[in-house]
């Protein structure tokens, strides 16, 4: 396989990487709180398509933007309201926003637009275009480095650099200020932060909340970055790879970006059977690659590849004790 | 009434905390019933009572977990509301509470900064922490290393990290609730150490707790509570342990069970060379040697987590151990690969654990369901080969129930609807009903009313005088004192001696739970 | 004491988290222009108007039974099997396979082997999760969410690649022999001389899911193993001092979980009489529901059961209808989910202060 397929890989794996790093850390601050969210799906989803309606509406990818945050920030809320406030089970309500979100997207997409639960095709200012970093034209003839700067690093949406952004950030914001101390010890032990007389509540709607705002941000990259509009159930289960991701990055910031990264390109695999072929030698399914990400991950669980321990508060509601 | 023991009887100066009257409720339960109490600064003040007497609920209010339903709370002279616990610390109460609230893969420093930190950066905090951290441990013999992290550390060692974090955020006023629960003696003395420290420079203590030697040994005044009442306030210099046992029962309390001596009949469990390494790879039993003959009741005396709920888990049955354990001459499989707690059970070994909530009883299922939890096996409840005969278990649950006494004797009732002593007397019916070689009995009776505690003793003593053969554990020496006929203590998974409970006292077991090796067993 | 009466909790409480979910519904349909009376009214007509209506009420609620029931056995030993879709989808593999392995001479002889081969195919797919959970620990609802992907890409690469006849564009199995055609329920009713459509797939697993509800309540509340079950799911620590090992319920219970949802397959893939690609269409996941809502009863189930069959059924209709697409159903079922499994303390707080109320005043 030639330098420029291979370049090409690269460059649609981080694109593909891009929505699930967003959910991947969105996961992250909510399951470091404490609250498990296996509702990353529904809430990328329902950003995904508010963001695509409001941007076709509008013709403003930035209201869309906004859209999509709002809707994700919602069902942040119900996710919060069922399992802080109410201290339901956070497993059942996480199941229960993926239904809402497949569910509200194609109904209100039908009532709003009437093309079978798709919204109009984005285009222009209605979906975020690609940003060529400086010299970008300039360095493209120098060997190796050339291709790579111009190509696979810089001619992304302006998301795409804000998700590799996120990254520093949520390692910062987690290790080195207060609010990262006390979230990390409200998913370990609320107690402690309780007697500490800090209000655990608070604290975790402020996880969920971030969460919302990142799954929104993931959405509609999705829509308006990715693809051009919503159709529906597009998400096809990133929310899923994204929460195996965590897994496999132990709840690690920098980590998450590697898992990330690794099943963007899976999935950029699984689009170009014929480069698997030219490598492998033998022919691959494609099937094998969608689920490979699945597969790995429940080897990760399994323990045998070094153990993921979760945090250790995690899906408990918190209750004072006497 | 008594004033603070150092403070000279200075009228002028306001206690550190007063609190006027106050009460509370869970629904129909009288937590709390008009509580009157005055601390005076720069003292230790004890607060006894049994368990469920409301010392956790008043500590609760508090530190503001609990909004008191009336009465008026007074720091220093002040008049203060305790809506939550940053109120409480704002009022410099600090609390040390009974099970840690460390985050445990958190450094000492990072627990001792959370809630309290300098603004939103960490690093100002952290580096302000260290060096506070050093002079407190200067000052008050608190040593510990700030970038270990809690996992690692002795329990000892955890709670002063609670300590630290109360003195970080400038508490006066410093509660602790049980604290010496989980200490070895040596580690409880260096805790009071401490706390005399402290109080010498002006704090106020308030200590918790129910073991008598705890108060006369390290308060100036005490304060009794008995079912949600302050029955008393005294200096403790004018009291004695039997006045205060007094004041916290209500009557004289029966120190000693009635029983006749014993008559040993022959080895029934013997235990040689046992050990057991728990999945941290950590020696929780180190090579116990152990008897138990038949018409004798061996107690297991020493500090809660030094091997004895692991020693009962073996017996029992579902804890793997090295070593040899025979029932009447017959090896016993300690590996767990062909034994369970069903095996134990067919072989004669009935088994009331430590922790009925946890596991002697299933607190959602039936009492009926529950009186045969664990012989539901037994060939006179099955039906079919797999099907249960519910109408057998029903009426065999209603006449152990007649028999105990379990009130209200309703089989078709919820385990969690029963009070704990009731709880306690349906386990006890199932394991000893079952006619038992040998019984494993772990805290009889902890959380148990006086009532049924005299009810519960005699039953085990009965059943020593039927030629069975019992091993108790308890933390409450008391108990082991007076219902066991021989007495052995455990300490870090060893046992360090072996007595006749005739022939010795509190003060000498107390010295062997503390790990003092004793040279007339060393021979 | 507990608070709440047993019958309000077994009854009123999922009562009134129905009713909530439905009133958000009736609010969701105002909110996308459409009367919910008349979506209602349109829903009762479609179902009950007819007997084929009626029928393919019976054909879906015969699969949420299936993987209600597989649901409910995991909640006794505190297990949350969110596989069942995986699990029916394998299940469907192992009827095809069954079906397809022989020229089988008459249903009677097909329809035993095809529920083992569901049965077995269902519970091995479980089993992996199970093995995990029990062995190393490993999060059950993650995994088996994680098998659910696995199951639908390797079903497509056997339909696509293997399964497929040969020349045939559809990604599907062949059909399957005649003897394997199951009689529906216009040829049960018609030989007693009831008229009953024939265009309904209502089939004879009905009464086979019917069986399986008792023999459900027969394993769970009558034998030893159920006692078991139920032990280890309040208590883990209890389960191991009364000897009951934890390894074992994990095991036992998620393979009759996964068979539960495998058995599904006699009813969607034989009355198809071919293998297809998403031939469970969800039904794993509307099982959560069902389960919850029925609080993991086998009547709760049966009745919860009936009722999203009713909702799948009048969902085709006012898709067929009105503006209102099918997914209404999904939002209905996801509401159901969320107000009687998640927020089952909204309705439960004020209704135990209420009944305290009530109790103080009488004493």
């Amino acid at each position: 396989m030639d330098f420029l397929t291979l370049l090409q890989i690269f460059d649609s794996s981080v694109r593909l990487a891009t929505p699930l790093l967003f959910a991947c850390l969105a996961g992250l601050f909510s399951e470091r709180a404490g609250i498990f969210d296996i509702g990353l799906e529904g809430k990328m989803l329902a950003a995904a398509f508010f963001s695509a309606a409001f941007a076709a509406v509008s013709g403003s990818v930035w209201v869309g933007l906004l859209a999509g945050i709002g809707a994700s920030l919602a069902l942040s809320l119900v996710h919060g309201l069922a399992s802080i406030t109410f201290r339901g089970n956070q497993l059942i309500s996480g199941v229960a926003i993926n239904f809402l979100a497949a569910g509200l997207t194609v109904l209100i997409a039908q009532d709003w637009f009437q093309q079978g639960g798709r919204t109009p095709s984005l285009s222009g200012a209605a979906r975020f275009g690609e940003i060529t970093l400086p010299f970008a034209d300039a360095v493209r003839d120098t060997p190796y480095f050339g291709p790579i700067y111009a190509d696979l690093i810089s001619g992304h949406s302006i998301l795409v650099y804000v998700a590799f952004l996120t990254v520093p950030l949520t390692w910062y914001i987690l290790f080195r200020t207060r609010f990262g101390l006390r979230l990390r010890a409200v998913g370990e032990n609320p107690a402690a932060v309780d007697t500490a007389g800090i209000s655990v509540v608070r604290l975790r709607f402020a996880a969920v909340g971030i969460c919302g705002i990142l799954c929104g941000f993931s959405g509609a990259y999705l829509a308006t970055g990715l693809q051009a509009g919503f159709v529906k159930d597009m998400s096809s289960g990133r929310g899923f790879i994204a929460l195996a991701a965590l897994i496999f990055a132990k709840w690690r910031p920098w980590y998450a970006l590697s898992a990330c990264l690794l099943f963007g390109f899976l999935q950029a695999l699984s689009l170009r059977p014929d480069a698997v072929e030219a490598i492998m030698r033998i022919d691959v399914p494609g099937q094998f690659l969608d689920a490979l990400p699945y597969i790995l991950t429940v080897v990760i669980l399994a323990g045998f590849v070094g153990k993921a321990i979760p945090p250790r508060a995690g899906g408990d509601p918190y209750v004072k004790e006497r | 009434m008594s004033d603070g023991a150092n403070t000279g009887g200075a009228a002028s100066v306001a206690p550190a905390i007063e609190l006027k009257g106050v009460s509370k409720s869970f629904g129909p339960v009288r937590a709390n019933k008009d509580i009157s109490i005055r601390v005076m600064p720069g003292t230790i003040h004890g607060i006894i009572g049994e368990n469920g007497a409301g010392k956790s609920t008043l500590m609760s209010i508090l530190y503001g977990f609990y909004k008191a339903d009336s009465g008026e709370i007074f720091i220093g002279g002040q008049k203060t509301e305790i809506p939550d616990s940053q109120a409480a610390i704002a009022a410099g109460i600090g609390m040390v509470f009974q099970h840690f609230k460390l985050v445990e893969n958190f450094t000492v420093l990072e627990n001792v900064v959370l809630g309290a930190e300098d603004g939103r950066r960490l690093k100002p905090s952290l580096s302000k922490a260290r060096q506070l951290l050093t002079e407190l441990a200067q000052e008050y013999e608190l040593r510990v290393d700030p970038d270990a992290k809690i996992e690692d550390l002795s329990v000892g060692y955890q709670q002063r990290v609670e300590i630290l974090k109360a003195l970080y955020r400038r508490a006066d006023i410093l509660i602790l609730d049980e604290p010496t629960g989980v200490l070895t003696q040596s580690e409880a003395d260096h805790l009071f150490r401490i706390l005399k420290g402290l109080r010498d420079e002006g704090k106020t203590i308030i200590l918790i707790t129910h073991k008598l030697r705890e108060i006369m040994d390290v308060t100036d005044t005490v304060s009794v509570m008995r079912r949600g009442e302050m029955t008393a306030t005294v200096k403790t210099s004018d009291t004695n342990p039997a006045e205060l046992a007094e004041l916290m029962v209500g009557r004289k309390v029966l120190l000693r069970v009635d029983k006749e001596p014993a008559q040993p009949k022959g080895n029934v469990l013997e235990v040689e060379n046992l050990s057991v390494i728990d999945d941290d790879g950590v020696e929780r039993l180190k090579k116990i040697n152990l008897t138990v003959q038949a018409g004798e009741i061996v107690g297991i005396a020493g500090v809660a987590g030094n091997g004895q709920s692991e020693l009962l888990e073996v017996l029992g049955g579902y804890r793997a151990a090295i070593g040899r354990v025979r029932l009447n001459g017959e090896d016993i499989d300690l590996t767990g690969a062909s034994s369970d707690g069903q095996t134990r059970r067919a072989k004669g070994i009935a088994h009331v654990p430590e922790d009925r909530h946890k596991e002697g009883l299933i607190l959602d299922f039936f009492a009926w369901e529950n009186s045969v939890f664990g012989y539901h096996h037994a060939p006179e409840f099955q039906k079919n080969a797999r099907f249960m005969n519910n109408e057998a278990i029903r009426s065999d649950c209603e006449a152990k129930m007649e028999r105990f006494d379990v009130r209200p004797p309703i089989s078709s009732l919820a385990a969690k609807n029963f009070s704990g002593g009731n709880q306690q007397k349906i386990v006890l019916a199932r394991e000893i009903e079952r006619d038992p070689t040998l019984l494993l009995v772990g805290q009889p009776t902890r959380g148990v009313d006086i009532g049924a505690i005299e009810f519960i003793h005699k039953q085990i003593v009965a059943l020593r005088d039927a030629g069975k053969a019992i091993l108790l554990v308890s933390v409450e020496l008391d108990e082991v004192l007076s219902l066991s006929d021989r007495i052995a203590v455990m300490f870090d998974g060893q046992i360090m001696g072996e007595r006749l409970a005739a022939e010795t006292d509190e003060r000498e077991l107390g010295l062997l739970m503390a790990g003092v090796t004793d040279q007339s067993d060393a021979a | 004491m507990d608070v709440i009466p047993k019958w309000a909790d077994a009854i009123l409480i999922p009562l009134i988290s129905i009713l909530l979910a439905f009133f958000i519904s009736a609010l969701v349909i105002l909110a996308i222009g459409e009367d919910p009376i008349n979506a209602i009214k349109l829903m009762v007509q479609g179902t009950f108007g007819n007997s084929a209506g009626i029928g393919f009420m019976l054909f879906y609620a015969t699969n949420f039974i299936f993987t209600g029931l597989a649901v409910a056995i995991a909640f006794h030993a505190r297990l949350f099997n969110i596989g069942g879709e995986g699990q029916a989808t394998l299940g469907g593999l192992g009827v095809a396979l069954v079906c397809l392995s022989l020229p089988w001479p008459h249903w009677t002889l097909a329809l035993p082997v095809a529920l083992l081969g569901g049965a077995l195919f269902g519970a091995l797919w479980a089993l992996i999760p199970a093995y995990l959970q029990a062995k190393r620990g490993s999060h059950i609802v993650i995994t088996t969410i994680m098998f659910n992907f696995i199951a639908s890409a390797l079903l497509v690469y056997l339909l696509v690649e293997v399964l497929k006849p040969a020349g045939s564009m559809d990604p599907a199995t062949a059909r399957f022999p005649e003897g394997t055609h199951l009689p529906r329920m216009s040829d049960i009713l018609g030989a007693i001389g009831i008229e009953f459509s024939d265009a309904a797939p209502v089939n004879v697993s009905f009464f086979i899911a019917l069986l399986a509800c008792y023999l459900f309540w027969l394993l769970v509340w009558r034998t030893r193993l159920g006692y078991e079950i139920r032990a280890y799911g309040q208590s883990e620590p209890a389960a191991k001092y009364a000897g009951i090992s934890p390894t074992k319920i994990i095991l036992v219970a998620m393979l009759i979980s996964g068979g539960l949802a495998g058995c599904m397959a006699i009813n969607n893939v034989m009355s198809a009489e071919r293998l297809v690609l998403n031939s469970v269409e969800g039904a794993g996941f509307i099982g959560i529901a069902v389960a919850l809502m029925g609080r993991s009863h086998p009547f709760g189930v049966l009745l919860a059961s009936l009722l999203f069959g009713f909702l799948v059924q009048g969902g085709a209709e006012i898709d067929f209808w009105t503006n209102i697409p099918r997914e209404l159903i999904v939002v209905i079922q996801a509401l159901v989910i969320l107000f009687t499994g998640a927020l089952d303390n909204m309705v439960r707080m004020p209704l135990a202060r209420l009944f305290l109320l009530f109790r103080n005043r009488e004493a």
